[in-house]
């Protein structure tokens, strides 16, 4: 993909990790590359369905937690084909004012998410990489949408794992945060190769098949990602850990979950 | 496992809570734990419903199925679990014996689910796969428009650039040009696609550009950058500032070319034209000095092609006079006329440039010196016919000084000032005419502009110093009468010079006046200090007074001022005075030495005979003796060699001298015979190195010493063995 969008080759004949992501939920938002992918990870890790609920199910607890703030506006950055549970269907749930701009660099996950979005004005979809802070925050729909004088929820759900090292994501997570008024509020989830680490590494092998490789860190690097926040209670933990619904099980060996979840405050 | 009714579980809330640990992570619900279960609660009491219906309709099960497709139960484990758990559970929930036939009902309200959910989930994946399809279908539009909005831009920038763009294959097809280039070069596109790059040579191409086009297309470099000249459609010529660039393919293979041209024909006209100004004199249009600057030393960057190189350095005779004359405009008019017939004198390997107001020069480069003097004979033939300028009718000469040296054994610098010295002389010696160089002449030139530029200093040095010869009377027995003080420089870079080397220059340049005042001083101090010593032993003190001295004001007043500070009795100091310096018919240096005879100082005249004497002033001035110059003896070194005239010359001085009470003194003895001689004709005191050599004054007060131990033969043994 180039990062100008300057390309007809719209790639469906290798996977994409937010279709992949789809077939993991349950949906059909995918092609046979996918779901050959997918199938393949799951032989390796049959886990990782529930993992991926598991992290789709802190998104939907993180935006509620953050509507509980008084948060209504949303920049979900990385936010892939929109299924089920969106955020914006979480947050109007809640308050039907929430605005929320969606940002993928996958132009399918684009194309589609406008599709579902087509008439919700409180609704909007960036085509941009979340590296490029300038095309994702100086864009007309942001512009539109969200009033970034007032605090806003900056979601980086299943997203940085996704980014290298030599990308310095850190950096792009800073500028974010320079632009996030106080009270504003980073989530962040993040494959760790904490608790599985055999797993772990045959799992980014896997994923370097697609357009889209995996980085791996640790919770003391998910935790330096929160410089300049302070972390909300529980702080950096696997997934299901993090505030779990009232009368929710959480599952007895949580390092299964091989996700870190946090969620910090701007200060 | 699914937890059943045995479990503990009664009615529809434990059917739910069976059902939904059933099928929990299944697939992805975005339902929270409690709110899961009350989903599946509803469900299952409508399922009951159907089960009890009094009128048993299992079609509403579909719709059961249907809705769990829509709230997205839809894993592939999802509907085996439900139908497992359904089928254990919902018998629990039916009265047997109220209901009628009660496992054919469950039978067939499970299948109507079933068929149901497969009916939505086929549904809903034909749904989103079509949704996924245009999802792309759309991104690919998008990104085509992008691509093609893009496309257009770069068409765009292609066809409207000021800079000319060609684009050609790997073999120099040229395949497409844009219209500036068209423009830039005056052919049509379709001309310009029927050419190939190696069409596009100039013969004056720099000679690398091709190599570098050649590892271009070879793909070992990515662009080069130069200026290259291209002939236009009509024969004219274009400066380019030229980028080539190798567009590769996915694979890094070499593709096409893409050069770009940006025209700078103007700028390159007009940096040639300032260049033109910068090395050129603007008034004649000749190179000037920075441009013959660079060429010479060009010429000696490469030494092994030009084994000589020459220089023939003109400078023209009265041209300031003209100037003043004439008027400047005149002078300037001639200058051009002149210029422009040097210039004709100049062959393919000489070159003329103009180095400063009438002072021209030429390089010949190889050079011989037969090829500088055929030169320079051409000049002063170019110039012997008169130069008309409106109304006058000019006649100049000009005078040359040629150097031709070999390039390894001299510098620039050192060729010029070789030229400078050779020209100088040239002028001296008359003018309108040349002079070659001359290595010695040279050397003493450039000796002499040394010491006058290091003379200032070199008497707060004390790079001067004062060595004394011994005057010895001829006849008696004294060792010593007199001793002359003889003026000696140790130079830095010269070594030590003796007087004849620099006294010369020394009036030149006026700095005879301090350093003659040193040197009474000095040597007065010394006689001082002797006669303090040796009482009335001590030799008289000789000392040089060079003319421009006599000339001086107040040097009568400055002998006095010398003699009184070191305390020295004016009897015991003699100053010898050249015949020129006396014989001048000026009354200022006849009262000086009238006043110093009566201060009481000695005077005599020193080489006498040198010059063309008038005698009659011998008995007018008040001097009291003649030192004989040393010539009179050089033809008498040994007895059988005399030459009989000048014997008599000198024994007639000798007499004509005594006759007027004048005593007499031979200088340059060197040999006994020469003694033998001097002695003969009369003369009163001796001085040469058959006595001694001049000395320090510590030998001058040894040899006194000596002299007031022992009674001394007055004549010494040995030549030199006193000095």
């Amino acid at each position: 993909m180039r990062s100008d969008g300057l390309s007809a080759d719209v790639e469906y004949d290798r996977p994409s990790a937010a279709r992949v992501y789809d077939y993991y939920l349950g949906g059909s938002h995918n092609f046979a590359v996918d779901r050959e992918m997918a199938r393949a990870a799951i032989a390796m890790w049959p886990e990782l369905p529930q993992i991926m609920q598991a992290n789709r199910a802190f998104l939907r607890r993180a935006v509620e937690f953050l509507v509980g703030q008084g948060i209504t506006q949303f920049l979900d950055i990385g936010s892939g084909i929109p299924t089920v549970g969106n955020v914006h269907e979480v947050a109007q749930a809640a308050e039907p004012d929430a605005r929320v701009v969606y940002v993928d660099i996958d132009p399918v996950a684009v194309a589609h998410s406008r599709e579902i979005l087509a008439g919700d004005e409180r609704t909007a979809v960036v085509h941009a990489d979340f590296l490029d802070v300038d095309a994702v925050l100086g864009s007309a729909e942001v512009a539109r949408l969200l009033d970034l004088s007032q605090p806003v929820g900056v979601l980086l759900v299943a997203l940085l794992h996704f980014v290298p090292v030599d990308a310095d994501p850190a950096a792009a997570v800073a500028r974010y945060r320079d632009t996030m008024a106080a009270g504003s509020y980073l989530v962040v989830s993040h494959a760790t190769q904490e608790g599985q680490p055999r797993r772990a590494d045959e799992h980014q092998a896997l994923y370097r098949r697609t357009s889209t490789p995996m980085t791996m860190r640790s919770r003391a690097e998910v935790a330096a990602l929160f410089t300049g926040f302070d972390l909300v209670a529980p702080g950096v933990v696997f997934l299901p850990q993090w505030r779990p619904d009232r009368d929710e099980v959480v599952d007895d060996r949580p390092e299964r979950f091989t996700g870190l979840a946090a969620v910090g405050r701007k200060n | 496992m699914t937890r059943g009714p045995h479990g503990g579980h009664e009615g529809p809330e434990g059917v739910a809570r069976a059902w939904a640990d059933a099928i929990a992570g299944t697939s992805f619900v975005p339902l929270k734990p409690g709110e899961l279960v009350a989903c599946l609660l509803g469900h299952t009491r409508r399922l009951a419903a159907i089960l009890h219906g009094s009128e048993f309709d299992p079609a509403q099960a579909r719709d059961v199925g249907v809705d769990l497709v829509s709230a997205h139960f839809t894993g592939a484990e999802t509907l085996g679990r439900t139908l497992d758990v359904l089928g254990e559970c919902l018998p629990l929930l039916v009265d047997a014996r109220v209901t009628p036939d009660a496992t054919r009902r469950l039978c067939r309200t499970l299948g109507a689910l079933a068929a149901g959910y497969a009916a939505a989930l086929r549904e809903a994946t034909i749904i989103e796969q079509e949704e996924i399809g245009r999802a792309v279908l759309l991104a690919r539009c998008e990104a085509e428009a992008k691509l093609l909005a893009s496309e257009k831009r770069f068409r765009a920038m292609f066809t409207e650039a000021a800079i000319g763009i060609g684009i050609g294959d790997l073999d120099g097809r040229i395949l497409e040009v844009n219209p500036a280039l068209t423009r830039m070069f005056g052919h049509s596109a379709g001309q310009f696609t029927g050419l190939n790059v190696s069409d596009m040579v100039h013969p004056d191409d720099a000679p690398d550009v091709w190599r570098l086009y050649e590892d271009l297309v070879l793909g070992r470099r990515d662009d080069f950058r130069t200026e290259k000249r291209f002939f236009r459609a009509d024969g004219s010529i274009i400066w380019t500032h030229l980028t080539v660039s190798l567009v590769r393919d996915e694979d890094g293979a070499p593709h096409y070319q893409v050069a770009m041209l940006e025209d700078v024909t103007e700028r390159v006209r007009l940096q040639s034209s300032v260049e033109h100004l910068a090395y050129h004199d603007p008034l004649t249009g000749l190179p000037n000095r920075a441009l013959f600057t660079q060429r010479l030393e060009a010429a000696f960057e490469t030494p092994i092609q030009f084994g000589r190189i020459g220089l023939c350095l003109l400078d023209l005779d009265g041209f300031k006079r003209i100037n003043d004359s004439l008027g400047h405009h005149v002078g300037d008019a001639l200058l051009v006329a002149i210029a422009e017939r040097l210039a004709s004198c100049c062959t393919a390997q000489q070159f003329v440039a103009r180095m400063s107001g009438d002072e021209f020069i030429f390089l010949a480069s190889p050079s011989t010196l037969r090829q500088l003097r055929e030169l320079a004979e051409r000049v002063l033939a170019a110039l012997s016919t008169p130069i008309s300028l409106g109304a006058h009718e000019l006649r100049v000469s000009a005078s040359l000084g040629l150097v031709d040296r070999e390039v390894a054994q001299t510098t620039p610098a050192d060729l010029m000032s070789a030229a400078d010295i050779t020209l100088y002389r040239a002028k001296r010696d008359g003018k309108g005419h040349y002079v070659a160089f001359d290595r010695e002449y040279t050397d003493r030139e450039r000796a002499r502009i040394t010491m006058s530029a290091t003379m200032p200093r070199a008497i707060d040095d004390g790079e001067f110093f004062l060595e004394y010869q011994p005057l010895v009377p001829l006849c008696g027995a004294a060792a010593m009468s007199g001793v002359e003080a003889l003026l000696r420089w140790r130079h830095p870079t010269l070594g030590l010079l003796g007087p004849d080397q620099f006294v010369g220059l020394t009036e030149e340049t006026g700095a005879i006046v301090p350093l003659g005042r040193w040197v009474l001083a000095t040597a007065c101090a010394q006689a001082r200090s002797w006669r303090a010593e040796f009482g009335d032993r001590a030799p008289l003190l000789s000392v040089n007074l060079a003319p421009r001295q006599l000339e001086e004001p107040d040097l009568v007043g400055e002998v006095a001022a010398i003699l009184a500070d070191t305390g020295l009795d004016p009897a015991h100091l003699q100053l010898e005075l050249t015949e020129q310096a006396v014989m001048r018919d000026e009354p200022g240096p006849i009262d000086a030495l009238r006043a110093l005879d009566r201060m009481g100082v000695r005077l005599v005249i020193d080489d006498f005979g040198t010059g063309y004497s008038n005698l009659s002033y011998l008995s007018r001035l008040p001097v009291h003796g003649l030192k004989l110059d040393a010539s009179f003896l050089t033809q008498i070194r040994t007895p059988e060699n005399t030459a009989h005239d000048d014997e008599l010359i000198m024994s007639t001085l000798v007499s004509l001298a005594h006759g007027l009470g004048l005593t007499v003194t031979a200088e340059g003895i060197e040999t006994r015979a020469q003694l033998v001689r001097v002695r003969s004709v009369g003369c009163d005191v001796g001085q040469g190195w058959y006595f001694a050599r001049p000395g320090t004054p510590e030998s001058i007060s040894s040899e006194l010493r000596a002299s007031s131990s022992t009674t001394r033969d007055a004549l010494p043994a040995e030549p030199g063995a006193a000095g």
